[in-house]
């Protein structure tokens, strides 16, 4: 079980993260829960799934895109961006696009190969939970946001690029 | 040059710390090896099976004599007295250990260097023109841009991890001395109707297995739009750049798979989100770069001093290296100098310990304590007083730096290849060499004229033979090291891709195959015809007939 983090603290987590194979059929053993739906199935089924679970948000795998959600975010209080592995750059932009385009302001959390040396550019980029590898040490990750004290360019953490504070 | 402030130093002391802490927690066996690989990549450090390499980043080239000295004392203490400035005006040490190299980086914290994002996935160092700041034929100084540009992409949190490597060059004169169609990104100088500065953007050059000349994605942007419109292109290519073949994942695939017109909207798409927010240039920071690049204390001179022309009359060595490796200066009485690194018998871009500390000594006393590293792989002093100019020249001789090379047939571009490089399939430096000893005569040289002469080990082309004159590839054939040429490349404004004369060489035929092209360019040439000039007139084929006629 993956231990979550946001950027101070170990925190629980509420969610529950259906895989991607699954079908609208998994709904009922989950009743009452909150639920992370894979993208598909969330379009497919987003009514069956409203009347099963108490709440629900969506997880994005890396290679998709946003296109299909963009009217929809204000109803999501969570949207997560899945690692297959921590090389794979694609989710950094997907959280810029969803923070600073299109204005989210829900959680948007990292899921699948988080590790505790991305953890300082994913909160720049607006993530702002962190599903951690099993394997990481949720202590020393929590100081890996502490790695730089600012940044050149602009982040979700502070807008303003650091040629427009440099006094 | 540029000079740190609190928040640049800040910035890198953190760096330095965040790589201390990753390397112990790898040497404690708490990162994997495919963990770490990312982190030392983007530190500069590779770990291969011949040599261990750190690639320490010169931005746009500068290094002031006291970053010299630094690199110097580096060379002795963690490498074996001597470095090699690469084909990206860097500079790389092998044999670096492991668990030395947070304190190296810490060394060079200490004069406002380091190895960050010189390799990896990532927007690698910005490259630009040699004679910024001193080009007749300048239209602006890139480097107040470059500097901008270098901000911008070091710890960009968005684009560290890439679908691969991410190039970018600036040029900011009418002659591309920097390569520029040839990277990820180039980006020119330019002026609009009105005389107000801007840029045009090209994207998808590249060389590697594929080489592609860039493509305008903005024809036209005012100089505030220049870091929106990267982070759009970059934004794009994050997104969509592929990720299941590394051959196929460098921005020239993704915009000959998208289309030119496609990826230019996409970019565009991008662009109109980012317009106009926090990264809009603003013209205080603008001027604020360019004041760190202002003019040196130039003295009021006069052009071509008496005591020049009496030496150059009387001493022909000396008139032949200036000919060759003095270049004119847009300030009268000054001159810029090329310091040639292409000795016969030394492997191109090498320089030792003591040529460092030459090199630092040099600069102090004769071009205001600054140097420049080509992307040639040779070094320029940008400032000489023309009055000086015999002075140097004797002291580079002392120092034996005198090569007067520039531009000519031995000034022979050349990456580490087989003898240093896990990568190769052949050795690089020893083809160079066998070149350079049969082209070993001034007075040839010079009949032959300009001509650049390109060498890779592999596909990876850090040689840029596609771009050279002559370019010559290393090849694996069944384990055995074979070479293919090419010839009629080009890296200047009109950039061009050579063409493969025909099938591969041995390595003890290449300088016979060099000789052949050679001797059909001056059979064939007209009046003052360059090499390359003569190649596009004639064709490739006189001189494949020429290659391999004794083979039939
Ligand atoms: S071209 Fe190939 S052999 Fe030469 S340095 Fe690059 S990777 Fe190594």
């Amino acid at each position: 079980m993956a231990i979550l983090i946001n950027t101070t603290e170990k925190i629980p987590d509420h969610w529950t993260l259906i895989q991607s194979a699954s079908g609208p059929d998994v709904f009922s053993a989950l009743r009452g829960r909150k639920a992370l739906l894979p993208l598909e199935l969330f379009l497919s089924d987003e009514e069956a799934a409203a009347a099963q679970f108490s709440a629900i948000g969506v997880w994005l795998d890396s290679h998709q895109t946003l296109d299909k959600l963009e009217d929809r975010l204000s109803s999501l209080p969570i949207i997560a961006l899945n690692f297959p592995v921590f090389s794979d750059g694609r989710a950094y932009s997907l959280a810029r696009r969803l923070r600073r385009d299109l204005g989210y302001t829900g959680e948007i959390r990292a899921i699948g190969d988080v590790l505790r040396d991305q953890l300082c550019f994913l909160e720049r980029c607006g993530f702002d939970s962190f599903a951690l590898r099993s394997d990481q040490d949720p202590d020393d990750c929590l100081k890996a946001f502490k790695d730089f004290s600012t940044s050149y360019t602009a982040t979700a953490v502070n807008d303003t690029p650091l040629f427009r504070r440099r006094g | 040059m540029y000079r740190y402030d609190g928040y640049d130093a800040t910035m890198l002391e953190e760096r330095v710390a965040q790589f201390r802490d990753q390397t112990n927690r790898y040497l404690e066996g708490k990162l994997s090896d495919a963990e770490f690989l990312p982190l030392r990549l983007q530190n500069g450090l590779y770990v291969q099976r011949l040599a261990p390499m750190l690639r320490i980043a010169v931005p746009y080239g500068m290094l002031s004599s006291r970053q010299l000295r630094k690199l110097a004392f580096i060379s002795s203490h963690y490498d074996k007295g001597y470095g090699h400035f690469t084909t990206r005006q860097n500079i790389q040490f092998n044999w670096p250990a492991l668990e030395d190299v947070p304190e190296l980086l810490a060394h060079l914290a200490e004069v406002e260097m380091h190895a960050i994002q010189t390799s990896g996935n990532c927007i690698r160092n910005t490259t630009t023109d040699q004679f910024a700041g001193v080009a007749i034929d300048e239209i602006e100084d890139s480097r107040p841009y470059c500097e901008i540009i270098r901000q911008w992409s070091t710890f960009h949190p968005e684009f560290a991890y890439l679908p691969r490597k991410f190039k970018i060059a600036v040029c900011g004169t009418q002659e591309d001395h920097a390569a520029t169609q040839v990277h990820d990104i180039g980006v020119y100088l330019r002026k609009n109707d009105n005389g107000e500065t801007g840029f045009q953007i090209l994207a998808g050059g590249g060389l590697g297995r594929t080489p592609v000349i860039g493509q305008v994605v903005f024809d036209f942007i005012h100089r505030h739009d220049l870091l929106t419109a990267l982070e759009a292109i970059l934004r794009v290519y994050n997104r969509e750049g592929r990720r299941d073949n590394k051959y196929k994942a460098r921005i020239k695939i993704l915009v000959r798979e998208t289309g030119l017109d496609a990826f230019r909207e996409k970019v565009q798409r991008e662009w109109e989100q980012l317009r106009g927010g926090s990264l809009t240039l603003t013209d205080a920071e603008i001027e604020r770069c360019k004041s760190y690049f202002q003019a040196p204390a130039y003295k009021p001179l006069e052009a071509s001093p008496e005591s020049l022309r009496a030496a150059l009359a009387q001493d022909v060595l000396f008139a032949s290296w200036y000919s060759n490796n003095v270049t004119a200066h847009k300030r009268s009485g000054y001159a810029a100098v090329a310091i040639s690194f292409k000795k016969t018998g030394y492997a191109p871009g090498d320089v030792t310990e003591e040529q460092l500390n030459a090199l630092a000594d040099l600069a102090d006393r004769f071009s205001f304590g600054e140097v420049r590293v080509t992307h040639a792989q040779n070094v320029i002093l940008a400032d000489v007083e023309e009055s000086e100019l015999y002075n140097l020249y004797q002291q580079l001789a002392d120092d034996s730096l005198e090569a007067s090379n520039l531009n000519k047939l031995n000034d022979i571009i050349c990456c580490p290849g087989g003898d240093f490089c896990a990568l190769a399939n052949a050795k690089s430096i020893p083809i160079a060499e066998a070149i350079q000893r049969q082209f070993d005569d001034r007075e040839l040289l010079a009949d032959i004229g300009e001509v650049s002469l390109n060498i890779s080990g592999c596909m990876n082309a850090c040689g840029h033979h596609h771009v050279g004159n002559i370019g010559v590839l290393g090849v694996d054939k069944k384990g055995e090291e074979f070479y293919q040429v090419s010839i009629g490349g080009s890296s200047k404004r009109e950039a061009k891709l050579g063409k493969i004369l025909g099938p591969s060489f041995a390595q003890s035929e290449i300088p016979a195959v060099v000789a052949d092209l050679i001797t059909v360019y001056r059979e064939q040439r007209l009046d003052h015809e360059k090499f390359i000039d003569t190649v596009d007139r004639i064709g490739v084929d006189p001189f494949k007939k020429r290659v391999y006629e004794k083979e039939q």
